[in-house]
């Protein structure tokens, strides 16, 4: 029984003449969906499998097909003769094209053989001939095949071989996704030995020393392994000493090393080959020129075989030596290679005569993590959840290692300049790029994993309207790391004078704790700020305090406000930074009043109404008392004209409760409820009453700034205590206070296996005066038979997003995986829904 | 429900006459359904000196809503404020005395009789001012107070509500045309769609005094709410009833006129594309893509893509695009982008177009854009233009320290714009030169400036 080896994700190219018995061997040995076969494509295309007339447009169709498979990386059988060179170099190219590996499986039997089986089927009616050529030309290509760019050619060359073939998927080399860590990933060591030593002992490893003294090996107590980010070599002071330590911790099974430029060309030079002696390559060579032979040619070995790149973790960890985009990973070909091996470059060359390199990181959006060296930067830092670990040492920076899966970085400074650079070091990016965000990211209908509620739709015209708006509108994107969701009125009270009552905003919760907060009636605030001027670079790579800015991402105040009041808040937040262990906050909050954000709609919806109702109806009621006096019969209508006068004054009170004059700061309010985020987590799992405390903390620092949140906690389940609450919103409601939202006292709950709303709000009679008009009282049960279902949905949705983009943020993800979250609230807000719930 | 409220009063002997002009009988109330609620007529005064007939419309916001639908707030001042709303009212109340018929006393509807109309809350955009302008050519003393926003809050101002009151001397059947066009003049904005049968109605009611009006233009255009196409009409069929001879007739709105240097900048562009020889342009901001269609007629630019971040915008300029003849539209497309956002479709252009663009930018958003255009998608060319505002004041029409357009974030100086240009060259590797466009004036230079940046071309090391 012969073995045939195929690497993973394959292309595997069948080859024989008509008649070899190529379809029934694929059928025997892979799946249906695995063997795309030429006939049956012209089948497809032209409804004769036999038609050749169809072959050009059933090959397309072929092609197109199977590179959709080979995108996804499945292994992938053609099924056709294959006997002509042009054919094969088309699947070549395709299988380049997604940077898998092409293999061929010759069926090379006698021409009799297959002319007798072609003979045998009433379908094939083409002579002797067309088989005699078939075999004719596979004989001719036969030892071409591994030229023609076949990484491997299996020739099965009788029945009895064909048979007994068996076919064995092989992992390709770089694919180590069995292998967890955990892992110290140590960038660029260019012959700095004695960095090296020091930062292994840093990281905890014993290093291992032969009679002479030097370190052959390291090892490290709780098993963790080293992985080189490659270009150990060349450069520094001592190549041949950090290649026996790192040779040695290879070999031992305490390390993994993927192939850097240097060691690539330093192994071209020990095997003698002509290269150009620049970049520390002398420096190696004069060094191993000391060493004995046998070691020289272990070190030659050793940098011929590595690996351009390694796949850890179950694939969420890459390492390469400069970096690698997502749809490299795990592939092997000569650009895969290349990539991994040199970079990306832009083809123009800088200053100093060095290539540019295209900054690669900057668009990734892979989910596995990629650690590199390759390009030296004064400090790491995370790009879209890649990390150069390459700091400079032989340059007189620093050896770093990450401790992965922790993400946590150690580093030892180098013992000195052992090399002078070229060109000095620069950050990754050299300037902070004004956006990382690409159109991709938020266009399109787009699908949102949420830890909540799992996929979140949001449609294609959603996003395309939400593009406008965060275009030209909205706060750079930097700062806008959450949108808050909309919120839902409680179920419509069916009798009396009130649409809304508390009691169905405590039904909605019912058996659980809920608080009752006071609602504000002002506009809906993020409060992002800072504990000082460096934060806001270094964390959200912007200059700036932080920002305020409302639900649909607008700013509020013009820059100098902004400014001062994000001042007085990071005053007012003296006592949280290292409480909360953070140097930035981000808080939910009412902005007071109403008329800071609203004045525009204030002025021209809502006051000229009170403003005509007041002149034209107590006009009215004087006319028709006149009427009445003079005996005409219009009691009826000034009965309902001094109804209406009333309504309308009421309606004037309402709105008059939420505006007061500001100037300047002056007469501005915060009201912060809950505290979102601060560095390296989210608090949605906190209670309502710490959030509240947190917020009275701020209003003691700053009682003139900040309001207080008045709020009850009520027990569904106790009559008496659900009965307290009905009164307090009464008498809230009643003193002229919009109403109030009930929330769970947990914060974020589920009932049963739903996510449960994060708060409903029960909005006041005469507030509502504001939103249903100055006489809706009188009409009560005609606006009873809203719906409530659109909204509620929304507001779900949006509230998963909300708390995915915090997590998200906390979990220092990158930009683009935040503001995903945060576009898609905003594009679920062009929903149309009745703008009075 | 909500209401509108008229009064029309008359002191001519015996007063009480105004019931038979009205066809409506003092001593009692009348209702009358309208497709907007309910009209009331009663009189609270009837006297021999004076008489006052009250016209109420109870509106019912449902109905008003249903006509409305999507187009304004839920809560909204109509129901309380004279208008359009007022205007069919009396139209269908008063028809036959706004006829000028009256069986009982033809003698007293021919002849010009004291009248007093009051209209308690009326919307009037354009203040006090602009209802002195409506009615004081036909013989009205007009007084109109303005009402207020809100008395607590001073500081807000007045609203667009008047408190006017009109007296003169005129025949009843014109006080009620002159308040029938002019309730919706004033208004300026109609509860209903107008449609081309608005034309006829402004004819009918207007053409004996509105051809010699002297805001005639104003009129027709607030009227037929604007549609340039129906006000030439109206314009032109008030020529032929007036015995003055025939004005040129264009831009028929009270907006300031700049359609023609919106042309003198699309032909800059033009110009300046041809000059460096693009072929492959983008415009950046297309809006409707009324510089892509001037762009497709010229057959040496043989791509044409536009971008806008407007949905709406877009379906327009593809609309208009869809109309071009098959080879010409086979070279122009447009597609949704931000110019905050990267969008690797735009590199590889001989040239971008920013016409009229960054100034609706926050000036803080101006490096991404800066990013987008200059280091990401980066043209041979980029031709920018923007408002000088130097030129500002010599716009009468623009009060002191105003923009342009209510959405631009900021107008540069020629020296604002010369510096942002130059820094954006210089950190992309680009050189800028500065051009003017439109009528140059030796102070505040020219309207418009323009920008073209070139990209230097390095010598690539191998």
């Amino acid at each position: 029984m012969s073995e045939l080896a195929i690497p993973d994700m394959s292309l595997v190219v069948l080859i024989g003449a008509s008649g070899s018995g190529k379809s029934t061997f694929a059928r025997k040995h892979f799946a249906a969906s695995q063997v795309l076969s030429s006939d049956y494509f012209r089948g497809l295309v032209s409804d004769d499998e036999n038609d050749q007339g169809a072959s050009a447009d059933a090959f397309d169709a072929l092609h197109y097909v199977a590179g959709k498979r080979l995108a996804r990386g499945l292994v992938t059988v053609v099924d056709a003769t294959n006997v002509q060179q042009r054919v094969r170099a088309r699947l070549v190219e395709l299988a380049k094209a997604h940077d898998v590996l092409p293999v061929a499986v010759v069926l090379d039997l006698p021409e009799a053989e297959c002319v007798r089986r072609n003979a045998a089927r009433p379908d094939r009616d083409f002579g002797a001939h067309v088989v005699q050529r078939h075999v004719r030309e596979l004989r001719k290509s036969l030892k071409w095949l591994g030229k023609e760019g076949f990484r491997k050619v299996h020739v099965l060359r009788d029945q009895s071989e064909v048979d007994s073939a068996r076919f064995v998927q092989e992992p390709l080399r770089n694919d180590l996704r069995g292998e967890t860590g955990p892992f110290d990933v140590i960038g660029d060591v260019h012959g700095c030995r004695a960095e090296l030593e020091e930062l292994l002992g840093e990281l905890g490893y014993a290093v291992e020393r032969d009679p002479a003294g030097r370190a052959v090996g390291a090892a490290h107590p709780e098993g963790r392994r080293v992985v080189f980010v490659g270009d150990l070599v060349d450069r520094g002071p001592d190549t041949p000493g950090v290649l026996r330590l790192a040779m040695g911790m290879v070999e031992a099974g305490n390390a993994l090393a993927v192939c850097g430029n240097h060691e690539q060309k330093l192994a071209r030079a020990l095997r003698g080959r002509k290269v150009t002696v620049r970049h520390g390559l002398a420096e190696s060579l004069a060094q191993l020129g000391t060493e004995d032979p046998e070691f020289v040619k272990r070190a030659e070995v050793f940098c011929d075989s590595l690996v351009s790149h390694y796949l850890l973790d179950e694939g969420k960890l890459v390492v390469a030596h400069a970096g690698l985009p997502a749809q490299y990973h795990g592939r092997a070909s000569g650009r895969v290679r290349s990539f991994a091996l040199y970079g990306d470059t832009t083809g123009e060359t800088d200053e100093y005569g060095l290539p540019v390199r295209y900054p690669w990181a900057r668009d990734y959006r892979g989910s596995a993590v990629v650690l590199y060296g390759h390009t030296p930067t004064p400090e790491v830092e995370w790009i879209n959840s890649t990390m150069c670990l390459d700091t400079g040492c032989v340059f007189g920076g620093k050896l770093t290692a990450l401790r992965y899966p922790e993400r946590e970085v150690v580093s030892v400074a180098a013992h000195e300049v052992w090399y002078e650079p070229v060109r000095p070091l620069v950050p990754a990016v050299e300037e902070r790029e004004p956006t990382a965000l690409a159109l991709a990211d938020v266009i399109g209908r787009r699908v949102v994993e949420t830890a909540e509620l799992g996929m979140v739709t949001v449609r294609e015209e959603q996003t395309a309207a939400a593009l406008e708006v965060m275009s030209r509108f909205a706060v750079d994107p930097r700062w806008l790391v959450y949108l808050p969701p909309t919120m839902a009125p409680a179920d419509t009270h069916k009798e009396g004078p009130v649409l809304e009552h508390p009691r169905e905003a405590f039904a909605e919760f019912g058996g659980l704790p809920v608080v009752c907060e006071e609602k504000h009636m002002g506009s809906r605030a993020v409060v992002l700020v800072t504990r000082s001027p460096d934060v806001a670079p270094r964390r959200f790579a912007i200059e700036g305090d932080g920002a305020v800015y409302t639900r649909t991402g607008r700013t509020f105040l013009p820059a100098p406000l902004t400014s001062s009041l994000l001042t007085r808040v990071r005053a007012a937040a003296a006592g949280l930074w290292d409480e909360l262990e953070t140097d930035w906050l981000l808080l939910d909050a009412e902005l007071l009043p109403w008329n800071a954000k609203a004045g525009k709609l204030i002025n021209e919806q809502f006051a000229p109404t009170g403003a005509a109702a007041a002149a034209a109806l107590p006009a009215a009621v004087e006319l028709l008392s006149q009427a009445a006096d003079r005996g005409v019969d219009v009691a009826d209508l000034l009965t309902k004209t001094r109804t209406r006068e009333t309504n309308a004054l009421g309606f004037r009170d309402a709105y008059r409760r939420y505006c007061w004059p500001t100037s300047d700061l002056d007469g501005v309010r915060l009201a912060p409820f809950q505290v979102l985020a601060a560095e390296g987590r989210a608090f949605h799992d906190r209670p309502h009453v710490w959030h509240l405390a947190v917020a009275a903390k701020l209003r003691a620092a700053d009682p003139e700034l900040f309001t207080e949140t008045r709020y009850l906690e009520v027990d569904t389940a106790d009559p008496s205590s659900v009965a307290a609450g009905v009164r307090w919103w009464e008498d809230l409601t009643a003193a002229g206070g919009e109403g109030m939202v009930v929330k769970p006292a947990a914060n974020l709950v589920r009932m049963g296996r739903k996510l449960a709303l994060p708060g409903i709000k029960v909005r006041g009679r005469e507030y509502l005066r504001i939103i249903y008009g100055p006489d809706y009282t009188d009409h009560l049960d005609r606006f009873r038979d809203r719906k409530l279902g659109k909204k509620r949905s929304l507001a779900l949705r949006e509230y998963a997003l909300g708390l995915e983009a915090l997590e998200r943020l906390s979990r220092n993800e990158p930009l683009w995986r935040v503001h995903e979250c945060v576009f898609a609230v905003l594009a679920l807000e062009s929903e149309p829904v009745d703008p009075r719930l | 429900m909500p209401f509108v409220l008229m009064t029309l009063s008359t002191t001519a002997r015996p007063a009480t006459d105004l019931g038979y002009l009205l066809f409506k009988h003092p001593a009692k109330a009348q209702r009358f359904p309208q497709s907007s609620g309910t009209a009331h007529v009663f009189y609270p005064v009837a006297g021999e000196d004076l008489c006052t007939a009250a016209l109420l419309l109870d509106v019912d916001p449902v109905a008003l809503a249903r006509n409305n639908r999507g187009r304004e707030g839920y809560v909204n001042d109509r129901p309380y404020a004279a208008g359009s709303l007022l205007a069919v009212t009396l139209g269908s109340v008063f028809r036959t005395a706004m006829n000028g018929r009256c069986d009982e006393r033809p003698e007293l509807a021919a002849a010009a009789i004291p009248l007093a109309v009051r209209l308690p809350a009326v919307s009037c955009r354009g203040g006090a001012e602009l209802a002195e302008r409506l009615f004081a050519p036909m013989g009205w003393r007009v007084e109109a107070r303005p009402l207020p926003l809100d008395p607590e809050f001073p500081e807000w101002g007045d609203s667009h509500h008047l408190d006017l009151r009109l007296t003169g001397e005129l025949r009843l059947a014109d006080a009620l045309r002159h308040l029938y066009v002019l309730l919706p003049v004033m208004d300026n904005t109609k509860h209903y769609w107008v449609g081309e049968d608005e034309v006829a109605k402004l004819i009918r009611a207007g053409g004996d005094w509105l051809v010699a009006h002297p805001e005639r233009e104003l009129i027709s255009a607030r009227y037929l709410a604007h549609r340039r196409g129906y006000v030439r009409t109206a314009l032109e069929r008030l020529a032929e009833l007036d015995d003055t001879p025939e004005e040129e007739v264009d831009e028929a709105t009270d907006e300031p006129v700049v359609r023609p240097l919106a042309v003198v900048r699309r032909q800059a562009v033009l110009d300046a594309l041809r000059e460096v020889g693009a072929r492959r342009v983008l415009d950046l901001g297309c809006g409707p893509g009324s510089l892509l269609l001037d762009l497709v007629a010229d057959t040496s630019f043989t791509e044409l893509v536009g971008t806008d971040v407007s949905s709406v915008a877009l379906t327009i300029a593809d609309r208009r695009i869809s109309r071009l003849p098959d080879r010409a539209r086979a070279r122009v497309a447009v597609r949704q982008s931000s110019l905050t956002y990267t969008d690797p479709a735009l590199a590889g252009f001989d040239a971008a177009v920013l016409m009229e663009v960054v100034e609706h930018l926050d000036p803080s958003r101006l490096a991404a854009l800066e990013h987008v255009v200059f280091a990401g998608a980066r043209p041979e060319h980029v031709v920018v233009t923007t408002p000088n505002i130097e030129y500002n004041p010599l716009y009468p029409t623009l009060a002191a320290g105003a923009f342009r357009h209510p959405d631009h974030r900021f107008e540069w100086t020629r020296a604002e714009f010369r510096e942002w240009a130059d820094g954006v060259a210089a950190r992309n590797g680009y050189t800028a030169r500065f051009l003017p466009v439109g009528p140059e004036d030796p102070v505040a230079g020219s309207p418009t400036q323009l920008a073209v940046f070139s990209k230097v071309t390095k010598e690539v090391a191998a």
